[in-house]
């Protein structure tokens, strides 16, 4: 099968811009310096893929771009979806429409908590006016019935938010770059016990683009390409317990992130325990915590162990999230999932400045989820 | 006078207060609202059940601010509420929580109960379900 590589990164940091400065603008930036990352131009791009929840049509951006012809597929699937227009691109080079694929993601969203309209989901009205159908409601409490499950204890969430922080600290293009103790975290106000405001991300803006290349063509034009070893994106199962979800059934199936995961460990031929760098959806601390376990880096319950002996940090034996993810940057929905690949593009190629991992690490993965219940992962391995 | 329903299809009945689910007929499947076809097997044998007004909590939380819309905001003003999924054997549901939020744990014994959102166009109440701890609202 044709091999694909990330041959280029650029991104408009995330967090709060000038009122003006539109969704869509911030995706032509970040598409102008992943271009500029890879040393190519508009033009000599065959297929683009863009991601944008709220802030309009990504192929439109083709007026400021340049009106080349190319097809340019949009992709709106919540969350996940930088790492769903990353895997349709990687297929558009892999079937062999292009050597040279672009994708990116934007958003700019209001402040303050998501309100999701009914009917986009599938459910009446009843189910968001009575006070229902909060994506704050579904976290804290999948996070609580976690930590139940398996005896984890409620300081765990504030463990790694403090981690998210302190991450942040360190990442000058982070929103949130100031360290916070647990105590700081947990006695902060409360949004929907047992979270706090720092154990969730805010929704923000900015946008973040790649570059795909066939791999035996990115040589040519990347000193450190990235193989795309590995992308997979999938839907629930019957029985995981998801945002939006007015029932269950008592026997609980396994998140989609569970076979998203496994979809990439298989096909790359890599195992979870080679990865070296890992960037996970921290939508709320939680989240972090269960997906550990849910893309097999580790077991159910052993995250309190690694967290207190710190692994999870840039300076441990698992790094995660080390660009502070979610949790310190924010989330503009289309350009999340880019975000987290442009991260482990950095690590994997030693230019992640003052978070950088030792090494630098050869093996990276990336995991996203969103609303109503899908996932998508990427293992990225160093080029040679 | 049966109060007006946020939504009629929710109830098998408004007094005594019981949900109404979906049996799947194939593979016995329970669904909360009712539907047309079953997440499970795909099979569209569906048949309306009454659902147990009785289950114990399976997780909860507090909605501690006030959500944007199509929250629709009581007349008395935003005060914070329960929210948890209720284990009802065959199904767990989502649902509000009565009362105060205080005391509540995993596991807790909760019953049906009616809980009042907003008023509706002739001075009474439209009323959802809710559920609350057996011993009563906390």
């Amino acid at each position: 099968m044709t091999g694909v590589s990330i041959v280029g990164v650029g991104m408009q940091p995330f967090g709060r811009h000038a009122p003006d400065f539109t969704g869509m603008a911030m995706g032509v930036e970040a598409v102008r310096l992943a271009l500029k990352d890879a040393g190519v131009g508009w033009a000599d791009i065959g297929y683009a893929v863009g991601g944008s929840n709220v802030s309009g049509k990504p192929d439109t951006m083709v007026s400021l771009l340049g009106l080349t012809g190319i097809p340019f597929v949009n992709v709106r699937n919540g969350c996940a979806t930088g790492g769903v227009a990353l895997a349709t691109a990687a297929n558009a080079i892999r079937a062999g429409e292009t050597d040279l694929a672009l994708v990116v993601g934007f958003d700019k969203h209001a402040r303050g908590a998501f309100a999701a309209r009914p009917a986009d989901y599938g459910h009446a009205d009843w189910y968001a006016e009575t006070g229902l159908m909060i994506t704050t409601q579904f976290f804290s409490m999948k996070d609580r019935r976690y930590l139940h499950t398996h005896g984890l204890k409620d300081r765990l969430l504030a463990q790694v938010a403090a981690k998210a922080f302190r991450c942040g600290e360190l990442n000058p293009t982070a929103w949130r770059r100031t360290a916070l103790t647990e105590e700081e975290i947990l006695s902060a106000r409360v949004i929907n016990p047992p979270l706090t405001q720092y154990m969730l991300c805010s929704p923000a803006e900015g946008a973040a683009a790649v570059v795909l290349a066939r791999s035996d063509r990115a040589a040519d034009m990347c000193d450190r390409p990235v193989n795309l070893a590995a992308v997979a994106k999938r839907t629930r199962r019957f029985g995981s317990f998801e945002v939006f979800a007015p029932w269950l059934p008592p026997d609980a199936g396994h998140s989609p992130s569970v076979d998203a995961a496994q979809a990439v460990f298989s096909a790359s031929g890599i195992s979870p325990t080679d990865v070296q760098v890992a960037q996970l959806q921290d939508t709320d601390s939680g989240a972090e915590i269960y997906h550990m376990a849910e893309t097999g880096l580790c077991e159910h319950g052993a995250q309190q162990k690694l967290l207190d002996l710190g692994e999870t940090a840039p300076t441990g034996r698992l790094p995660i999230n080390t660009d502070g993810g979610c949790l310190a940057n924010g989330e503009p929905v289309g350009a999340s999932g880019l975000r987290q690949v442009l991260e482990v593009v950095l690590q994997l190629q030693g230019r992640a400045g003052a978070r950088q991992v030792a090494g630098p690490p050869q093996i990276g993965f990336t995991h996203v989820y969103g609303a109503p219940g899908i996932s998508a992962c990427t293992v990225l391995t160093a080029g040679h | 006078m049966t109060p007006t329903t946020v939504d009629d299809t929710l109830f098998a009945s408004v007094d005594p207060p019981r949900l109404a689910g979906s049996r799947c007929g194939n593979c016995g499947t329970v669904t909360f609202p009712v539907q047309s076809s079953c997440a499970k097997c795909t099979g569209s044998d569906m048949t309306t059940v009454e659902l147990p007004d009785r289950g114990t909590l399976w997780t909860w939380t507090v909605q501690a601010f006030e959500p944007k819309a199509p929250y629709r905001v009581p007349a008395s003003g935003f005060t914070p509420y329960g929210v948890g999924y209720v284990d009802l054997g065959e199904v767990i549901v989502e649902s509000r929580l009565a009362g105060e939020p205080n005391g509540l744990e995993i596991g807790l014994p909760m019953r049906l109960v009616l809980l009042p959102v907003w008023p509706d166009s002739s001075g009474g109440d439209v009323v959802t379900y809710a559920f609350e701890p057996e011993g009563g609202a906390t």
